[in-house]
């Protein structure tokens, strides 16, 4: 288990539990009681941090190591049916970027997302999932497939952004993801984006155009990290804290400003604590919101779509 | 014995003071370092006519460029910046929109206009450098989609001419939603089939090459401008090594097939013009 800064009281606790239950056992005393207790008032903490998260905290969160990716959401969500589907059709496969058809509830979905590795190794060759313009590409025509077989999209969201590489810049970058943004505010299918653990700007938004996008509780979505704000507008790495502050980042933040369209409720401490949580809770949001959208007809979906970002923004008419 | 002799001993004129150029005269190019008055300057498009350098310039030089006589229409000029978020970094958001607003005479970073071209009917959205650093905030895209509902309705084609750094840091995710607003926006001119060209000054990054800029049924270019994603210090740090040279230049962006053509400023309206009648006829 991996602590953050902010969470040394409740490791402290967990420790005192451990040797508790270890005494117990050497010493085969009945000990329930006080372990009971102990488990209660580390709950009751845990409680009180996390309701009390600073952005940045939730950055953090956010980033935690053991949080959930993409695939584990798909492989749960689909119940073990889903088949990957990989390549652009020009380049190559970008392993940033996942995607295929997956049955959720006896009902074919494509599923698309952006996926960290889960070990060292795996993090090089997805690139902390920062995906190259072959990423956003595949993405792409997998969209168009599902939108060909009419069948509904999912994108999950987990990215420190696109990847700034040469070759990125060589094989266009921004086309990549200027395209996936026209092309998916004119999708005929219902499309829903879950920002599972890191919104980091275009990057993010390159397979963020959706019918409901939707942010889980202890994620962020901007238009840039926290750090880097803090680099370009303090000129120096210190501000993140305060950046993560004044960059409105949060799931409530962007839910109140109606930049989101819901936020998903994650288990006490986050996805981590309990990913068969949050993955039933993800697949019920997920049902929810397909019966809700499939009562829309394509065109009007569209239309709503397109009037939905076109409302975002806040300007001043002077006289 | 030399031919002169120094009458003032120790000239004590501070670096600061020293004037190369009267300011409004003359203009020397920095590029080949080559002085031309400023009027010849302005008459070759500010363009350097010894080495082709392309100043940047604003939209009040590209209108004049572009619109016949100089004659045209601005559209939504009277939208400000709100501060959704009270933003404040090392000075507060409103408090550098009133600078801006004072220094560059501008009200945002990107001016509407609807005019002629040659004759041909065209709506120009011009973004201004000038007006903290070009940044795509709510009022640019708000600009943009309200220019692409007027060429929606009057059937008139729409170029964007973008220079700019990236989105607005201090609207934070709504500057972001600017790139989905406008791309969407643009999916309905496409749909309607009215031509969109994209022009790219330098420079042109982050979330503006991410959305309209390169968006166009063509993007076209000056040469020399910056033109990509992430900036190319973000690139030498992420691959550690120095970038090619021409790297994210118009010149390399056309190699690598995401432009259709670089233009020289001197024969933009012309050029224009024709591509206008020939979407036309």
């Amino acid at each position: 288990m991996t602590y953050l800064d902010f969470e040394k009281p409740i490791q402290e606790l967990d420790q005192e539990l451990e040797k508790l239950k270890g005494v117990a056992e050497k010493s085969k005393v009945d000990m329930s009681a006080a372990i009971h207790e102990l488990e209660e008032k580390i709950k009751e903490k845990r409680v009180e941090i996390f309701s009390n998260l600073t952005a940045w905290q939730r950055v953090q969160v956010s980033r935690h190591p053991e949080r959930p990716y993409t695939l584990a959401y798909i492989e749960s969500v689909s119940g073990g049916s889903f088949i990957e589907l990989h390549g652009d059709r020009t380049v190559g496969d970008d392993k940033a970027m996942v995607g295929g058809f997956g049955e959720i509830d006896g009902q074919t979905v494509m599923f698309i997302g952006q996926q960290k590795g889960i070990n060292t190794k795996m993090r090089q060759i997805r690139r902390f999932g920062m995906a190259n313009p072959e990423g956003y590409r595949k993405a792409l025509r997998l969209m168009k497939l599902a939108e060909k077989f009419n069948k509904p999209i999912v994108t999950f969201i987990d990215t420190p952004g696109a990847y700034p590489g040469l070759e990125a810049e060589e094989r266009g970058q921004g086309e990549a993801i200027a395209r996936n943004l026209l092309e998916m505010s004119q999708l005929k299918v219902p499309v829903i984006c879950i920002i599972i653990g890191e919104g980091a700007s275009g990057g993010a938004l390159g397979i963020g155009i959706g019918d409901k996008v939707l942010m889980l509780e202890n994620t962020w979505y901007s238009v840039i990290s926290p750090e880097s704000c803090s680099s370009i507008l303090w000129r120096s790495w210190n501000f993140k804290e305060k950046a993560a502050e004044a960059l409105k980042l949060t799931a409530e933040d962007m839910s109140k400003n109606g930049l989101v369209d819901g936020i998903i409720k994650e288990p006490l401490g986050g996805a981590h604590q309990n990913p068969q949580e949050i993955f039933a809770t993800v697949k019920a949001e997920i049902l929810k919101y397909l019966a809700e959208l499939k009562k829309i007809s394509p065109e009007k979906r569209v239309e709503q779509r397109i009037e939905k970002f076109s409302n975002m923004g806040v300007v001043h008419e002077l006289d | 014995m030399g031919w002169f002799r120094r009458l003032k001993e120790g000239i004590t004129t501070s670096t600061k003071e020293k004037k190369e150029t009267p300011e409004g005269l003359w203009y020397k190019c920095p590029s080949c370092k080559k002085i031309h008055t400023a009027q010849d300057h302005a008459n070759n498009k500010y363009v350097c006519s010894e080495c082709g350098y392309h100043e940047r310039i604003g939209s009040t030089a590209y209108f004049e460029i572009l619109f016949d006589d100089n004659q045209f229409t601005e559209l939504h000029e009277n939208l400000v910046s709100g501060d959704p978020l009270e933003f404040e970094d090392t000075k507060k958001y409103t408090d550098r929109l009133t600078d801006s607003i004072r220094k560059s005479g501008l009200k945002d970073a990107l001016r509407s206009a609807y005019g002629k071209v040659h004759g041909e009917d065209l709506v120009i959205c011009c973004m201004d450098f000038g007006f903290i650093g070009g940044s795509m905030g709510s009022v640019v895209g708000e600009k943009i989609s309200r220019a692409i509902d007027f060429c929606l309705k009057t059937n008139t084609p729409l170029l964007i001419i973008s220079k700019s750094g990236g989105a607005r840091m201090m609207e934070a995710a709504f500057s972001l939603m600017q790139m989905a607003k406008t791309s969407a926006k643009l999916s309905l001119l496409a749909q309607a089939k009215i031509p969109y060209i994209s022009l790219c000054t330098d420079p042109t990054t982050g979330g503006v090459t991410a959305s309209y800029a390169m968006l166009g049924d063509l993007n076209i270019s000056e040469p020399g401008a910056l033109i990509g994603f992430a900036g190319p210090r973000v690139v030498k740090e992420t691959i550690g090594k120095d970038l090619p040279k021409g790297f994210q230049t118009a010149e390399f962006v056309l190699e690598h097939g995401f432009l259709d053509k670089i233009v020289n400023r001197t024969e933009l309206k012309d050029k224009m013009g024709k591509l206008l009648k020939m979407f036309k006829h």
